[in-house]
């Protein structure tokens, strides 16, 4: 089997055992990441809304945002797994075509 | 380690924006040099691994959580400007399709995770490696190391970005406009957390992948890369 190959089997594999980056934390029930709270956990640790960072916060809105699905909210962690998993394959396939592309745009050929 | 929108002012997310576009322009000129077309798909798969490495959310029992880059690992096999390409790829579908990092912030944290760790990385690596053998120990210790400390350099900038914000921007009675914390609590807690766990994943990750790496294709190992 081509290395290659064995490669991409790897990253099957880590697609499926992903929802691990989400059930760990809810498990040991931490917060979010370090200097990544939203507009609610940070008015709890500082006692205000930075103003500045209020109006920037919202400014994008992700189609999947927090690798979930809008509305899954309430559902349970069985779903929440699943929008993971899923999140992780779109994301794996937009960036495996965006770096295709530009790899292909930028290598050399013939060799 | 992904900087949110709102938590830079301006200046700061303006400021490395503008420090990223010569290290893309520069890292496409030399990538158009040396990469080879069979190398492509590794450098996507590179960028798929730190992608999804970066969805495995490592829990601080009662505190917050942190992961690993893999940006390492892509800077040993494919070169650090590669890496860099790779890396930035996988940050900005982290950012337009998921909001994982910020828009505004596109340009920090592609400096902090797409160039400064995997350069640091690649070149304590190849110090660490040289000379030794492709299938020796000194190479999984050293890809490990380089992990470990590439991470770290990565969190200790992010922390001095966060950081800077209260002094850089804030209201006449001192309440700050984005990231609230000051350096002396932002810098601690961005580098504790990756000295004491998530730098460990790092080095672990990166270990492992090079020792399998050595069994199955050695050859990707050879220097004269990048």
């Amino acid at each position: 089997m081509k290395i290659t190959t064995k490669l991409w089997i790897g990253l099957g594999v880590l697609i499926l055992l992903s929802p691990l980056g989400l059930l760990l934390p809810e498990h040991f029930k931490t917060g979010a990441a370090w200097g990544e709270w939203g507009i609610d956990e940070i008015k709890k640790l500082v006692g205000y809304v930075p103003k500045g960072l209020e109006k920037l916060a919202p400014l994008w809105n992700a189609p999947l945002p927090d690798y979930a699905f809008k509305g899954w909210e309430g559902k349970g962690l069985s779903y929440l797994s699943l929008a993971y998993i899923i999140s992780a394959v779109v994301g794996i396939a937009v960036t495996v075509g965006a770096s295709l592309l530009v790899g292909k745009l930028l290598a050399k050929k013939g060799k | 380690m992904h900087i949110p929108d709102g938590y830079l002012g301006p200046a700061t997310s303006g400021f490395f924006y503008v420090a990223m576009l010569p290290i893309w322009t520069v890292a496409a000129r030399i990538v158009k040099k040396t990469l080879k077309a069979k190398q492509v798909p590794l450098l996507a798969i590179g960028a798929a691994f730190s992608f999804v490495i970066m969805m495995f959310n490592i829990p601080i029992p009662g505190g917050s959580t942190g992961h690993a880059v893999g940006g390492v690992l892509v800077a040993i096999l494919l070169g650090p400007w590669a890496a860099c390409i790779a890396i930035t790829v996988a940050l900005v579908v982290q950012a337009l399709l998921f909001g994982d990092g910020g828009i505004t912030a596109i340009g920090a944290n592609c400096f902090n995770m797409a160039f400064v760790l995997p350069f640091v990385g690649y070149y304590l690596y190849k110090a660490l490696s040289r000379n030794a053998p492709l299938g020796s120990n000194r190479r999984v210790w050293a890809a490990g190391a380089a992990g470990y400390i590439g991470i770290n350099v990565a969190a200790f900038l992010a922390g001095v970005e966060f950081g800077l914000q209260p002094l850089l921007h804030h209201t006449a009675d001192g309440q700050a406009l984005y990231s609230p914390y000051g350096l002396n609590i932002a810098v601690p807690a961005m580098v504790g957390q990756h000295l004491l766990i998530f730098g460990w994943v790092e080095a672990i990750v990166t270990a492992l992948v090079i020792k399998f790496l050595q069994k199955q294709a050695p050859e990707l190992l050879q220097e004269g890369r990048g």
